[in-house]
């Protein structure tokens, strides 16, 4: 670890201190963002050249303290015991000095050298604090630099002192403080106990280990078990006799005791000459101002609804152009390649595996990126965690958080979002049980995907109702969210909301640059990682409806009638007589002879599509949905229905394209739902109810494969796994239900 | 003066921490922010829903929910 090539430097500081604002400001365009190992947490890494060499820079979560509870705290605290970085700059917002130290104490308590950003110094002038930087710096005998990360204020010297510190490479040297006459005798005990026996000593400091056993840090203590289980067993034995003895005398924990005296030996770091307020503390700011009517008890509400709605709008109305831009080029794509490439199952593979999948994976990108920019901003001004504490009490009834809202709503709360972007927006909640709730509930939102086949149910079977049906639809998934996410809260994820401590921070203007650069980060990711899996998949969805084919004797018949129809007194066609099954809409007309007659011509067309429907019966799909209907006649569903929702978990608007086949309507693109629509209503075998019964399937089934990558990086592989079976099911039954009851009652 | 819970106290009131009853992860999460025995803050308002609280101490807003404010005891003056 001591030979690097180049220094490692951490940053760490509070949520809120203007961390990554620092970090982007120092490291310029030379930025890597990654995850730590099997969590979410993301790590950034970044460079920067100062004197001549180069010092690599780890960006670590905003944490408010060192303990083992959130993952954000322990990923900082593993990444400075295990990696053992050169030096830490603890970034810490003036106006909240005493706070933003708590961190400080603990860092230093850890041994690490340490220097202090003394961030947003401008802001603390503007509320009437004057900070003795040095007089700070002499106390705790550290290098203390002012600096204002928005205008990059101080960052020359904050980067210059820190290469200075690391040049002397100089030793961890833990700060003890007292912790009073009921602590410290027992803490002396432990770290000579600890001291002696040389325990956890070649990474931890002796104190500090004793302090974790007396504060009871899971994590230390079972380390600490793994390495010597008798020693382990006395530290834990002395600890909790002063835990018995502490509360039986002073009603109190020692980490209630240890948390005073570091919030006191703060106190007593910032009196007399370091900290200064010239005018009151208590006269209200612009910010305070401002949540008086923007968390009003009637404003408040109202003005959310608007702000929540324009983010919506922002993010759907605006992306429209260059998704449509993205969709024509790769249609265009998949043109070129159609006439390019010889027929054959290569050519069906680039154009409905390659293109389609990778065209999918990119459709995404426009709204990701706009949705991106507009939580950035409602983030980075601070508006963000005032919809958590208004909506708080309503989320919360259902096991979930004010924050899950914006992940609601974007996937589909408003009908016509994505689960994508949904997905991706549930990693502003904190709280682990409450995110993963929020994951898996948030793809039951009627998103723009499923909008099409709704439409096309309901112009058959409710079209008389269309407007009050869709508004109902909408209602039904919330609703149907909502009590599944507190279903989820109270078995598999049941356990006590986690603690919502919220610091509601200043209103703040975020800059564009900041802006840019967070939008661009969570882009990039998706673009990265959810591009390779997705493509895959869409690769083998392909080849699950493609193959086996159909066999040659029932080609041949096909490839008679096609003949016989040619041969029916027409000019000959002059392209091959085997048709690929691929072919797309719009090719048969051009590729027919001008000279057939109209009726030849839909006789053919006729015929194509009837193959193409033998073919994706007899495909692997089509047989898995022809063996599902054993279960699925229960919901009313056949193996046309069955494969059409097979295919929907590629993505949902293909439901009505797969359908289209398996009606031997030709393969029709999207918008074209207008034939399937009538043919449906015209089938004596489909009803309203059974329609309503296939529609709420479509609203709750697995969601589809780009939001369960999503939801697997969010997560992990098994709630990916779990939320395409756990929601699968949930419609099965939901639906079933449905259509017994109406049944029952009389209404098929 | 008196000792009442967080909960009882009205909007704009002003009071000192004087315990927080809670151990364990939410006892730290309270004691992280900066509540501990002796600290001045001034309940700044509640949600539209009168759950959670926002108060204010050492110079920034907190909110939590009436659950968590339960563990916290405040010395008030006397009305």
């Amino acid at each position: 670890m001591a030979h690097r090539q180049e220094n490692l430097i951490a940053l760490a500081g509070n949520p809120n201190c203007g961390k990554t604002t620092l970090f982007n400001a120092i490291t310029g365009e030379r930025r890597h963002v990654g995850n730590y190992p099997g969590i979410t947490v993301e790590k950034k890494e970044g460079y920067c050249r100062v004197n001549g060499g180069q010092i690599q820079l780890v960006d670590l979560p905003g944490t408010y303290s060192l303990t083992a509870y959130s993952p954000e705290e322990l990923v900082a605290r593993n990444y400075l015991i295990q990696d053992r970085p050169d030096a830490v700059i603890n970034i810490v917002d003036s106006s909240n000095l005493d706070r933003n130290l708590y961190l400080t104490v603990q860092l230093l308590e850890l041994g690490i050298p340490v220097l202090i950003a003394l961030n947003m110094i401008d802001m603390a002038a503007a509320r009437g604090l004057e900070i003795n930087a040095e007089e700070l710096g002499r106390r705790l005998r550290l290098p203390v630099i002012p600096t204002v990360a928005r205008t990059g204020r101080g960052k020359k010297e904050l980067i210059e002192a820190a290469a200075q510190l690391v040049q002397k490479s100089p030793v961890w040297e833990p700060l003890s403080i007292s912790y009073g006459p009921d602590i410290d005798p027992v803490l002396d005990k432990m770290e000579a106990l600890i001291g002696s026996a040389g325990f956890l000593t070649d990474s931890l400091p002796a104190r500090w280990t004793a302090l974790k056993y007396l504060e009871a840090d899971g994590e230390v203590i079972r380390k600490g078990k793994e390495k010597d289980p008798v020693l382990s067993g006395k530290l834990e034995e002395l600890a909790e006799q002063v835990s018995q003895h502490l509360q039986k005398t002073l009603d109190s924990y020692p980490e209630a005791i240890i948390a005073d005296h570091r919030y006191g030996f703060i106190s007593a770091l910032l009196k007399e000459g370091v900290v200064k307020q010239s005018h009151k503390a208590d006269r209200l700011y612009l910010s305070d101002q401002l949540d008086r009517v923007l968390t009003n008890r009637f404003f408040g509400p109202v003005l959310m609804m608007l702000i929540i709605y324009a983010v919506y709008k922002f993010t759907f109305t605006y992306s429209k152009v260059p998704v449509g831009w993205l969709e024509a080029g790769f249609s265009e794509l998949g043109r070129f390649a159609d006439s390019s490439l010889p027929p054959g199952p290569f050519k069906s593979l680039i154009i409905s595996g390659v293109i389609d999948g990778v065209g999918g994976v990119l459709g995404f990108v426009p709204l990701i990126l706009f949705m991106f920019f507009a939580i950035a901003i409602l983030e980075d001004t601070g508006y963000l965690a005032r919809v958590a504490y208004m909506l708080d009490r309503v989320f919360r009834t259902f096991g979930l958080h004010g924050s899950s809202v914006m992940a609601y709503i974007i996937s589909g709360g408003i009908a016509g979002g994505c689960a994508v972007p949904g997905v991706l927006a549930a990693r502003t909640l904190r709280s682990p049980r409450e995110r993963l709730a929020t994951l898996i509930t948030a793809p039951f939102m009627n998103c723009g995907a499923k909008l099409p086949v709704f439409a096309m149910l309901i112009a058959a079977f409710f079209s008389a109702k269309e407007a009050q049906v869709m508004f109902l639809l909408t209602v039904l998934s919330w609703v149907a969210a909502l009590l599944i996410a507190k279903l989820i809260r109270s078995t598999i994820l049941r356990g006590p909301s986690t603690p919502f401590l919220l610091e509601l921070p200043p209103y703040r203007l975020p800059t564009f640059k900041g802006l840019l650069i967070h939008t661009w980060e969570r882009a990039w990711q998706y673009i990265r990682k959810a591009g390779t899996i997705i493509l895959a998949i869409s690769i083998l969805f392909w080849a699950l409806m493609s193959f086996p084919g159909l066999p040659e004797t029932e080609k041949k018949i096909y490839d008679e009638q096609r003949a016989s129809i040619l041969a029916g007194g027409e000019a000959p066609q002059p392209t091959s007589p085997l048709k690929p099954p691929d072919r797309r809409p719009g090719q048969a007309s051009s590729a027919a002879n001008p000279g057939g007659g109209p009726d030849s011509q839909a006789r053919l067309q006729e015929v194509d599509n009837e193959e193409a429907q033998a073919a994706l019966k007899n495909s692997i799909a089509g047989r898995i949905g022809s063996g599902l209907t054993l279960i699925t006649s229960v919901n009313g569903f056949d193996w046309r229905t069955n494969v059409a929702l097979l295919s929907g978990i590629a993505a949902k608007e293909i439901i009505i394209s797969t359908m289209g086949t398996a009606y031997s309507l030709g393969r029709s693109r999207r918008g074209e739902q207008i034939p399937l629509s009538g043919r449906l209503a015209a089938d004596s075998s489909w009803t309203p109810l059974k329609a309503l019964s296939l529609i709420i399937f479509i609203m709750l089934y697995a969601p589809c494969f780009a939001t369960i990558t999503c939801i697997i990086r969010e997560s992990s592989w098994k709630w990916g796994l779990f939320s395409m079976v756990f929601n699968t099911l949930t419609a099965f039954i939901v639906s079933a239900l449905v259509y017994r009851g109406g049944l029952w009652l009389g209404l098929g | 003066m008196a000792v009442i819970p967080l909960r009882k106290m009205a909007k704009g009131q002003k009071g000192t921490i004087h315990r927080v009853t809670a151990s364990g992860e939410i006892g730290r999460r309270i004691r992280d922010m900066g509540l501990v025995p002796g600290t001045p803050f001034q309940v700044q308002g509640r949600a539209p829903l009168k759950d959670p609280v926002a108060i204010r101490l050492r110079n920034f807003t907190l909110a939590l929910r009436n659950n968590e404010s339960d563990f916290i005891e405040a010395e008030v003056e006397e009305v």
